[in-house]
């Protein structure tokens, strides 16, 4: 038990090389001997990009949960497969479209900014977790539920006292998937003036600065890194 | 007590029950025995309705069950299941408190409650009370569900196939403890089986369904010695009757010593089952036998004992 716990708490290793990393003149300082250009001083620090970029994913995350969640509990009651189905497919369909014409598409109706960023991440954010959502609510044993009912619990008893419980972990899980992919995906969201750690990408691109683009990079993957570690964390143990 | 009124239930077409009336004793168990898919399980669910019955109706202590909402009806009726459908996410006494919960119980109260029933069913309170399901056998989450289903202490109690589950050794054990909990707490219990040996052991009497209608109700007594039909007769077989010995102890069936006359030489421990008793008289080719508890003798057996109606009901 005790060595399990150890290595579970081995996973914070990822943000702190996150926050060693966010450190003025620490990833300068790593990636400039590489000989690839020079990351020198953004007018925005490096730490408050990252901050930006985490605002935007947890923001879509939570609001994916919000939306998500509510529609996954509404197309699993029972007689509803023909919703459900219906749900998936369009759900599903979100996430073919390429993510740049998601966020172009959005840019006409909300403009520039963080917006049309945050209207992409929400609807590529929600295909996993709906998907893990209806999964796990449809996974609960039939047993258990037939026994809420049989003693006597109400509809609305059964979900939260049941069903949601035992469909945490996957439920859990879909979100932790959603949220790490974003991190990728809002890196696009520089370009329509969103900020974030697609901002040194984006810069480095056009300035032909390696260096800049790789700082932006290795911050975003580590972060995407922290988040997987920090939200398998908080799930149970079995 | 509760009574079945013309019950019945179409699914599409085809009838599941049809004009089914029965009346349920209060304080005895009645087994609803068939075979499979004789619509056992429908009219079980009809009681609580988690069915809802396409005709007739259901009255539980002379109201009528539609009268009640179905939340509040189930509450004050116990139900066991084959698959038991223990809550996997909690501790062995939050799925045994799970009634009483949704009644707003005292929760002090209902965590003595709970060791009393976990005592009652055979699970020590302190080994199991903070166990998880899956930490149990199937014996031992079959007890559980028992002490769950009695928890809010109903006065009825509905069981669908509940050791039907268990290999034969902890069916057996289960069988012997819930007699005994039976005995004590003089529910009254619907239990559907498709066992007859489980019906003819552990049933005051026995409600025999045939494709949706009732073939017979009456004592097991009833049905081996007195069948309705054929169908009854084919059904429980030839060996019905030693299947019913089968399920008592020979104690049941001996005369008492009457001090005048010898002991027979030959003799058998009261606990055993009197089917074996029987074999011991053919294989000992002797009329009577001792029956001993503890090497102390305390009645005699002989064919004619075991060969009566059947034994007493307690
Ligand atoms: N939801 C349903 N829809 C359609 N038909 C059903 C439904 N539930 C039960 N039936 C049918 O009703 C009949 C009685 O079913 P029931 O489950 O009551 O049988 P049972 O006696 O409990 O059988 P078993 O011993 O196999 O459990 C069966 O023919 C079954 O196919
Ligand atoms: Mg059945």
């Amino acid at each position: 038990m005790r060595g399990g716990r150890g290595g579970r708490w081995a996973a914070l290793v990822w943000p702190a090389l996150l926050l060693l990393c966010l450190i003025p003149g620490v990833l300068p300082a790593l990636i400039d001997p590489l000989g690839l250009g020079e990351v020198g001083t953004p007018e925005r620090p490096l730490w408050q990009l990252t901050l930006t970029h985490l605002g935007l994913v947890v923001l879509a995350s939570v609001v994916v949960l919000a939306l998500g969640l509510p529609l996954a509990v509404a197309v699993t009651r029972p007689g509803r497969d023909a919703l459900r189905q219906l749900s998936e497919t369009l759900v599903g369909l979100g996430q073919t479209v390429p993510t740049f014409a998601v966020l172009a598409l959005a840019v006409p109706a909300l403009g520039f900014g963080w917006a049309p960023t945050l209207l992409g991440l929400i609807v590529y954010g929600l295909v996993p977790v709906v998907s893990n959502a209806v999964v796990g609510l449809q996974g609960v044993s039939p047993g258990a539920l037939d026994a809420a009912r049989g003693m006597g619990m109400s509809a609305r008893q059964r979900l939260w006292r049941v069903e949601l419980p035992l469909a945490r972990p996957v439920i859990l899980a879909g979100v932790r998937t959603s949220t790490v992919y974003n991190v990728g995906t809002a890196t696009v969201g520089a370009a329509l003036g969103a900020g974030g750690l697609g901002e040194p990408i984006i810069n480095g691109l056009s300035q032909q600065n390696t260096a800049l683009v790789l700082s932006g990079a290795v911050l975003a993957a580590l972060l995407a890194l922290s988040l997987d570690a920090l939200m398998a964390l908080s799930e149970p143990r079995p | 007590m509760i009574e079945l009124h013309h019950l019945e239930k179409r699914f599409g077409d085809s009838f599941a029950v049809q004009d089914l009336n029965l009346t349920f004793p209060d304080g005895e168990l009645t087994a609803l025995l068939g075979p499979s898919g004789c619509g056992k399980t429908t009219t079980l669910r009809m009681i609580n309705r988690l069915i809802e019955p396409s005709g007739g109706q259901v009255r539980l202590n002379g109201q009528d069950t539609r009268a009640l909402k179905p939340e509040a009806l189930r509450r004050g009726i116990g139900y066991v299941i084959q698959q038991v459908g223990l809550f996997p996410h909690l501790n062995v006494a939050q799925n045994v408190a799970t009634v009483p919960d949704l009644l707003g119980r005292d929760r002090r109260a209902t965590a003595a409650r709970v060791d009393e029933l976990l005592d009652l069913v055979g699970l020590d309170p302190d080994t199991f009370r903070h166990k998880r399901p899956g930490e149990l056998s199937g014996g031992q989450a079959q007890r559980v569900g028992v002490a769950r289903a009695l928890a809010a202490d109903p006065p009825v109690l509905l069981m669908d196939e509940p050791f039907g589950a268990l290999d034969p050794l902890a069916r057996d054990r289960l069988q012997d403890a819930f007699r005994d909990i039976q005995r004590r707490l003089r529910k009254t219990v619907v239990m559907v089986t498709h066992d007859i040996d489980e019906a003819l052991r552990l049933g005051d009497r026995v409600a025999l369904m045939n494709a949706g209608r009732l073939e017979q109700f009456g004592t097991p007594d009833d049905l081996i010695h007195r069948p309705v039909s054929d169908f009854v007769r084919q059904f429980l077989g030839e060996d019905a009757a030693l299947r019913q010995l089968a399920g008592q102890p020979v104690s049941r069936f001996m005369a008492a010593l009457d001090g005048a006359s010898p002991l027979p030489p030959v003799a058998v421990e009261d606990t055993l089952n009197a089917r074996s008793a029987l074999a011991v008289l053919l294989r000992e080719g002797t009329d009577r036998l001792t029956v001993t508890r503890g090497g102390q003798a305390v009645g005699t057996v002989g064919w004619a004992d075991l060969r009566t109606s059947g034994p007493e009901r307690p």
